[in-house]
């Protein structure tokens, strides 16, 4: 067998990779769905293969304004994680969780961060507790980080983490909506010894 | 009517006045333009990485440092640039997330600022504005009829520099 490169995921894994998009955001939405008492939908998965300089556009306009929160993924997969929300839907979660009322024009303040944060945790430990139930690897998430700014600027941080690379990001995107539109993307991304590991442990032959 | 020119990520180009010479949302990449103020010919370069010896996949020379402030130099002189009087301006190099230790995540803007200082200096061209680093993206546009640098960031007013 030879070094696995991102070219070489085809559409078999793909397949495979999109189902575990597709369980890791299930989990991750029904734990928000739970935390605020309503029902979130989302979107069956795309993966995407993009050159990692294109990433900047890969939710929406480059200089859109929005909230990035941020997680490393270490031990048995290495990687990055990402959730996303425009500031409408931020502010909406926020003012969910907070109880408050206030509209999406105004800035987040240091507590209503801290709470988005938080968000961020859950979302992204359930995600990855259903990841790592199913392919028996032991995956450990950072503290999460949180910015908002420019989606370019945002997605920045992970297209230089894929341009160490190769030139090509992979990308496990999924969108999630509500009721009232609450926008977000997951964005998995995994480091290029990680696929191997997470379909060896699937039981899928290389 | 002056024309807007897009530079994306790993990307760089040049620019002659009126014209205005733009990347968005610059975040830990470095935006770097050179300038010719009496001919009014500029360029802007782009890049993520510092150094394209470290990565084995080099072949994008706009995407590192190194070999893309190299390149963006030869298209400017060739656009009509006068090496001697070439000015450069940087800005980038944010640290997007408060990412604690080591990590490339977190160091990987400082990097970035310093390989364009470092590779200025060797190539003899004076390095007269910056705003690099802090925690913040960035938009950036070289007018090249003036010279001047317009940094944009959310939240904040227009810097120039």
């Amino acid at each position: 067998m030879g070094k696995m490169t991102l070219e070489d995921v085809n559409s078999m894994y793909f397949d495979v990779l999109k189902e575990l998009g597709n369980i890791g955001a299930g989990n991750a939405v029904s734990a928000i769905a739970n935390m605020l008492g309503m029902m979130i939908d989302m979107n069956v998965p795309s993966i995407r293969m993009m050159e990692a300089s294109k990433l900047g556009t890969a939710v929406g306009a480059e200089d859109e304004t929005i909230v990035g929160i941020f997680l490393e993924v270490c031990d048995d997969i290495e990687g990055s994680m990402m959730f996303l929300l425009d500031i409408p839907s931020a502010r909406y979660l926020v003012n969910k969780l907070m109880m408050s009322d206030a509209t999406a024009d105004k800035p987040f303040d240091e507590m209503e961060l801290s709470a988005l944060k938080e968000i961020g945790n859950i979302i992204a430990g359930s995600y990855l507790s259903a990841l790592s139930s199913l392919t028996n690897l032991v995956i450990a998430p950072s503290v999460p980080y949180i910015a908002v700014d420019m989606a370019a600027s945002i997605l920045s941080v992970p297209a230089i983490q894929f341009g160490q690379f190769g030139d090509n990001a992979l990308l496990i995107q999924t969108e999630i909506c509500a009721e009232v539109a609450i926008n977000g993307y997951f964005i998995l991304m995994p480091e290029q010894d990680s696929y191997e590991k997470i379909l060896t442990s699937l039981g899928i032959s290389l | 009517m002056s024309q807007v020119i897009k530079v994306g990520m790993a990307d760089l180009n040049i620019c002659k006045a009126p014209d205005v010479i733009t990347t968005l949302g610059l975040g830990s990449c470095i935006g770097l333009v050179l300038y010719d103020p009496v001919t009014k010919v500029g360029g802007m370069v782009h890049y993520m990485l510092p150094d394209s010896k470290q990565v084995r996949n080099n072949s994008n020379i706009a995407k590192f440092g190194d070999t893309g402030i190299r390149e963006l130099l030869k298209r400017v002189i060739a656009a009509g640039g006068n090496r001697n009087r070439l000015i450069a301006k940087i800005a980038g190099g944010a640290r997007m997330f408060e990412v604690s230790g080591l990590s490339d995540v977190g160091n990987i803007g400082a990097r970035n600022a310093a390989m364009a200082k470092a590779v200025l200096k060797e190539l003899g061209i004076r390095l007269v504005a910056e705003d690099t680093g802090l925690n913040y993206g960035r938009t950036v546009e070289l007018h090249c009829d003036t010279g001047e640098f317009y940094i944009k960031s959310v939240g904040k007013p227009v810097k120039i520099i």
